[in-house]
């Protein structure tokens, strides 16, 4: 009921503020959706199923130069093509990543991962007639729901129809994950996450369900790449490099992975954090870096875990049945897989 | 027929043999320990059974299926199931969860991406069913880890019993139990198969009470081999078995400990 009238007010102060007239906040509000999305996934991933990617940004990245592509190079500009397109295209590229991938847990998935996005990586750097190189592809403004919406400036398209666009995109696909998490396959996820072993002798098949989180996890980031591409105007080789990987792992501990809108709340603290340290000083990795620090030292569950009043206290999950699933449990070190590998995260 | 059948089962860890030509045949309606000092062949030959571990020669059969190393998972789809000797659970996860995820697996579900766990009436129904019979119906809400160590062996086995298999491996059931609760976790054990329907069951156990009074039929390994395979009446009799097995130079005297309804004179799953 309260968390009802929180997610409420959040959406109804996320709706206004291209209203409230300061256009600079509605146009850093636009990345927000993308890596919400793009952080939804990356949670069913690690979050959920304990398996934590270094590499999430490679789909991204996917997502922004499939945009590119289909918007610049064959013109098909309407919105929901592309989306649809840049969902397949990560699928398409997730299923032998993934396929590689969860036959390891722990550390070495995690660097496997990182091997496919800086493979993606060189390539989009490397192969200059295809993908530009280091000056990246041009994304076109795209068409939304058939409207070319032609007499609108840039930003009042981006901070008006655009912008109302993304926030349905991240809502609805909340939703969707909301569904996912709840769902049978959701709990199957939990339990390889808390127990491998255990899952298989259940005759839940823990490789094949890591690869299904995987192939989710890659849909949800493709479709953010496009989000991010879009107001930017552009793919950059820089999306699926390792540093941006590393910003979503950030924004996931920021947030609390431990919490389904954890990832969402890292998102918009991170973007608006970062705005705010850049404008003082050119050290803001530097103040990042502490940061994180002394989010991982001090609250291993993130904001959330802050705000719903965890902390550093256990938290209590004694009303946990098969209706509420709104938090996972704390990390624990003995666990196999992401949740556990805390320490080994950083 | 045979449910199981063990054919010349050898299993090699480098150059250290734990299972040296093991055959073993279980049936529909037996109840079958295997017994043995530590480092017999014990684990490694329920881990041969359960899928888990490759033999390195022999072969494995379940329900006329060659199942030798093809993994727990799948094996358990095809009906067998297991506990495991530590304690095995999902710490994270409530007890109503946990026999969730055994229910789903059972009806086929687990795959379900678009339907509400928390709507599912079938599994609900049959997660309080197999809660009942394990007296676990007070705690479902209750995560694994926050339970105490009988109720978390209750829970490793409970969740084991939800799949409904046609044969369950457990190993050392009552291991880390007091000796007072033992003979009750074996009569719970015993019960719920019968109202499931198991066929039959295989249990490693060192608790010699336990052995003698449950089983229908006793496997004694010792260094990798069948040492002997029969009836307890045979077993208790047989010196040799005795004297390696048990490290006992008498032959035993007939089982003390608390009085159990109905001892012995029927078989357990019938």
């Amino acid at each position: 009921m309260i968390t009802g009238l929180v997610l409420a007010l959040a959406l109804a102060g996320v709706a206004l503020v291209p209203l409230a007239g300061r256009d600079y906040y509605a146009t850093l509000m636009l990345p927000f959706f993308g890596y919400g999305i793009a952080l939804l996934g990356l949670n069913l991933l690690f979050g959920y199923t304990g398996l934590l990617s270094f590499g999430h940004a490679l789909f991204v990245a996917v997502g922004a130069y499939t945009a590119a592509y289909l918007t610049g190079v064959f013109g098909v500009l309407y919105f929901e093509v592309v989306l649809l397109a840049a969902a397949g295209a990560a699928a398409l590229v997730a299923v032998p990543t993934g396929l590689l991938a969860v036959r390891y847990v722990k550390i070495y998935f995690g660097m496997l991962t990182l091997a496919f996005g800086m493979l993606f990586y060189s390539f989009l750097f490397k192969f200059y007639h295809l993908t530009g190189g280091d000056e990246g592809m041009r994304v076109l403004r795209p068409v939304l729901l058939g409207q070319p919406l032609a007499g609108l400036d840039k930003v009042p398209f981006l901070i008006g129809p655009y912008y109302y666009y993304c926030l349905t995109l991240l809502v609805l696909a909340a939703l969707v994950m909301w569904r996912i998490v709840g769902s049978p396959f959701g709990l199957c996820l939990r339990a390889i996450r808390e127990n491998p072993d255990k899952a298989e002798s259940l005759g839940v098949s823990a490789r094949r369900y890591r690869f299904y989180a995987f192939l989710i996890a890659s849909v949800f980031g493709g479709v953010g790449g496009v989000l991010l591409a879009v107001p930017t105007g552009l793919a950059d080789p820089l999306l699926a490099y390792w540093t941006h990987s590393g910003n979503l792992v950030f924004m996931l501990l920021l947030g609390g992975f431990a919490n389904f809108f954890g990832p969402i709340l890292g998102a918009f603290v991170f973007i608006f954090l970062q705005d705010a340290v850049m404008s003082f000083t050119q050290y803001w990795r530097f103040v990042f870096g502490a940061v994180l620090a002394v989010v991982v030292i001090f609250f291993p569950r993130g904001l959330m875990g802050v705000l719903l009043g965890g902390g550093l206290r256990p938290p209590s999950d004694g009303a946990a049945g098969l209706t509420a699933r709104w938090r996972l449990p704390p990390p624990r070190k003995d666990c196999a897989g992401g949740a556990g590998a805390r320490t080994e995260e950083e | 027929m045979a449910l199981l059948e063990a054919i010349g089962v050898t299993k090699f860890y480098g150059d250290v043999c734990a299972l040296a030509g093991v055959s073993l045949s279980v049936t529909a309606g037996e109840f079958v320990s295997i017994i043995g000092p530590n480092g017999a062949g014990k684990t490694t030959l329920v881990n041969v059974l359960t899928g888990l571990t490759p033999p390195t020669r022999g072969a494995v059969r379940f329900k006329d299926h060659d199942v030798a190393g093809i993994g727990p998972a799948r094996l358990a789809r095809l009906g067998m199931a297991r506990s495991f000797q530590l304690v095995t659970i999902f710490p994270g996860l409530t007890v109503e969860e946990t026999l969730a995820a055994a229910v789903l697996s059972r009806l086929g579900r687990t795959g379900r991406l678009w339907t509400r766990l928390a709507a599912d009436a079938d599994v609900r129904a049959q997660v309080h069913e197999v809660a009942g019979l394990f007296g676990l119906a007070d705690r479902l809400g209750r995560p694994a880890r926050t339970l105490p160590q009988g109720d978390k062996k209750l829970l490793d086995v409970a969740s084991a019993f939800a799949l409904h298999p046609e044969i369950i491996l457990l190993d050392e059931p009552t291991s880390g139990v007091s000796t007072r609760d033992k003979h009750a976790i074996m009569e719970t054990l015993v019960g719920a198969a019968r109202r499931i329907g198991i066929q039959a069951i295989i249990q490693v156990e060192h608790d010699m009470d336990i052995v003698f009074g449950y089983s229908d039929r006793i496997v004694a390994l010792h260094e990798g081999r069948v040492l002997a395979d029969g009836p307890p009446q045979t077993i208790r009799g047989d010196a040799h078995v005795v004297a390696t097995v048990l490290g006992r130079t008498q032959p035993l005297a007939p089982r003390t400990g608390p009085p159990r309804p109905e001892p012995d004179a029927r078989t357990p799953l019938q």
